[in-house]
């Protein structure tokens, strides 16, 4: 895998945080729909952002990975777009 | 033996009886469609038939039967969970293993052997004595050994796994047990044909149709067919049947890989784990050694296989056993498992009238077969969720309603 920062390092050093998402105000929303944010899942297969981190140097970044063949399509250091 | 393969040979007709019927036509309706020919779709057919008495009923599989999770797990079966609405799940599916082989008339290979879950930490120590009361309480043969129990149930063990993780105390639970995973899907398949549910391999749901709230059908890759109720028992293609219904669940898929060594004499009677070494083993009636670890670390759809897998796993192996340093490795292998926060899986009705979902089951659904089999019969008979599934019902995510069986099965499965 290619860190934005260090370059193409051991697949082992990087730990997968999930997909990209938009945070909802828990405030502003009802229970119901803060479950669903809070539990539930895109898991069919497909061509996803998300957060990853090479530990080693605690770098945070996004990777566009397809989730049936493991293929990472680009990596990129965060550009405050988070949908 | 030869002479046996001989006849295969040369007799034009299949020389032996086959398990099940092969149907080559699909009918236009069924009183229910069960998408999956796992272990868990064939048993809910079997106990539908024989307890319930529906018989006009399809298991459609879009491969062959046994091929999912069913055929690719290492079938630890054991109940020795942490949470009361696990234990008592647990208990019920080595109840009704116990007697399967004489109800199928065919051999599981269920073998009892024990099943030592090792902790190596203070903290580890107080979870297994936690789950041996729980368990205890509920009647289960479960205690808490010290290192010297664990030598005397199997003396190659080398307690201080290298020097880095010695093993300070370990869950006994004594019905841990072993069976052949393929035949029991074989079992499930033959007693649910011969009571008149049809099984179709080869015939893919593409998709399931809904109409005002309710199940009307199912398309396949071979035609439409009517029906009012469907059950997905589907492991780790459930995410894609759901996104069929419009339904959203906490499921998240993970490859779990397992291997097995070449042969050797038996020496292995019970189950180790070790949930911080991420090793299990057992031995087969054949003398492999069948030997897992945890998940693959991120989502994946795929049933690749890694070396870091089988090098991590090997190293692991060592640490418990030194002497197993010049064994082979003869096979490697994946299954995509369909993970819940809570590890306690998905079962019963759903928001969607008629249709029902047996899902969730990760990494450690092989024990729960019969016991799935039973339930969800009863619920798709009934149309009302048996008394043992309640807490695991879909819409416990939204209650916030959790179960919270992690401690006792992240890598214990
Ligand atoms: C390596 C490994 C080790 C494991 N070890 C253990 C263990 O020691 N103990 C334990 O209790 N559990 C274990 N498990 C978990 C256990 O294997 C599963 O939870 C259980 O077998 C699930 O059974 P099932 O019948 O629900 O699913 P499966 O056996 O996966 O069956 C699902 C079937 O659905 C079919 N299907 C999917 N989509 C469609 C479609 N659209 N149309 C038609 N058919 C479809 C698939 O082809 C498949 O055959 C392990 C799993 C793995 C991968």
């Amino acid at each position: 895998m290619v860190c934005p920062v260090n370059g193409a390092r051991p697949v082992s050093e990087f730990v997968c945080w999930g997909e990209v998402r938009l945070m909802l105000d828990p405030n502003a929303v009802n229970d119901a729909t803060w479950a669903d944010y809070v539990f539930n899942r895109n898991s069919v297969p497909d061509i996803k952002r998300e957060w990853w981190c090479h530990t080693p140097s605690n770098t945070w970044f996004i990777a566009e990975r397809n989730t049936q063949t493991d293929e990472i399509l680009q990596t990129y250091l965060y550009n405050g777009d988070a949908a | 033996m030869p002479f046996r393969l001989l006849r295969f040979a040369l007799s034009g007709k299949y020389p032996e009886p086959r398990m099940f019927r092969d149907r080559n036509r699909l009918k236009s309706s069924y009183d229910a469609v069960i998408v999956g020919g796992g272990g868990h779709g064939l048993a809910a057919a079997y106990y539908l038939a024989r307890d319930y008495g529906m018989t006009n009923v399809a298991v459609l599989e879009k491969s062959y039967i046994g091929g999912g999770n069913t055929g690719r797990n290492t079938t630890i079966i054991r109940s020795n969970y942490l949470t009361a609405e696990g234990v008592k799940f647990y208990d019920q599916s080595v109840r009704l293993w116990q007697d399967l082989s004489q109800d199928f008339d065919l051999n599981l290979f269920y073998s009892t052997r024990g099943h030592f879950t090792l902790a190596h930490t203070d903290s580890a120590v107080r979870t297994m004595r936690w789950r041996a009361e729980v368990n205890k309480h509920y009647g289960i043969h479960s205690e808490l050994v010290d290192a010297d129990g664990v030598k005397q149930a199997c003396p190659q063990i080398d307690l201080s796994c290298g020097g880095h993780a010695p093993i300070l105390a370990a869950l006994y639970h004594a019905p841990g047990s072993i069976a052949r995973h393929d035949a029991v899907a074989w079992g499930y398949g033959r007693g649910a044909d011969q009571q008149g549910v049809e099984i179709h391999q080869q015939t893919e749901v593409l998709g399931i149709t809904v109409k005002a709230g309710r199940v009307t059908g199912v398309e396949t890759n071979r035609g439409e067919i009517a029906t009012p109720r469907v059950l997905c028992a589907v492991a780790g293609f459930t995410p894609r049947i759901l996104q069929m219904v419009g339904l959203r669940s906490p499921l998240s898929i993970h490859p779990l890989q397992a291997m097995v060594s070449e042969p050797m004499k038996p020496w292995l009677d019970p189950i180790i784990v070790s949930g911080s070494l991420h090793v299990y083993v057992s031995q087969t009636a054949r003398g492999e050694l069948v030997m897992g670890a945890s998940l693959d670390p991120y989502e994946l759809h795929s049933t690749r296989s890694t070396l870091e897998f089988a090098e991590g796993l090997a190293s692991h192996l060592l640490d418990l056993f030194p002497f197993l340093s010049h064994v082979n490795v003869v096979r490697q292998w994946a299954g995509m498992t369909d993970m819940t926060p809570d590890f306690a899986p998905i079962m019963g009705k759903t928001s969607i009238d008629g249709f029902y979902l047996d899902a969730g089951w990760g990494t450690w659904g092989f024990k729960a077969t019969p016991v799935c089999g039973k339930t969800m019969a009863y619920t798709v008979a009934n149309d009302r969720n048996h008394e043992l599934i309640q807490d695991f019902s879909l819409s416990r995510f939204a209650n916030y309603r959790l179960v919270g069986e992690k401690g006792a099965a992240s890598v214990g499965h």
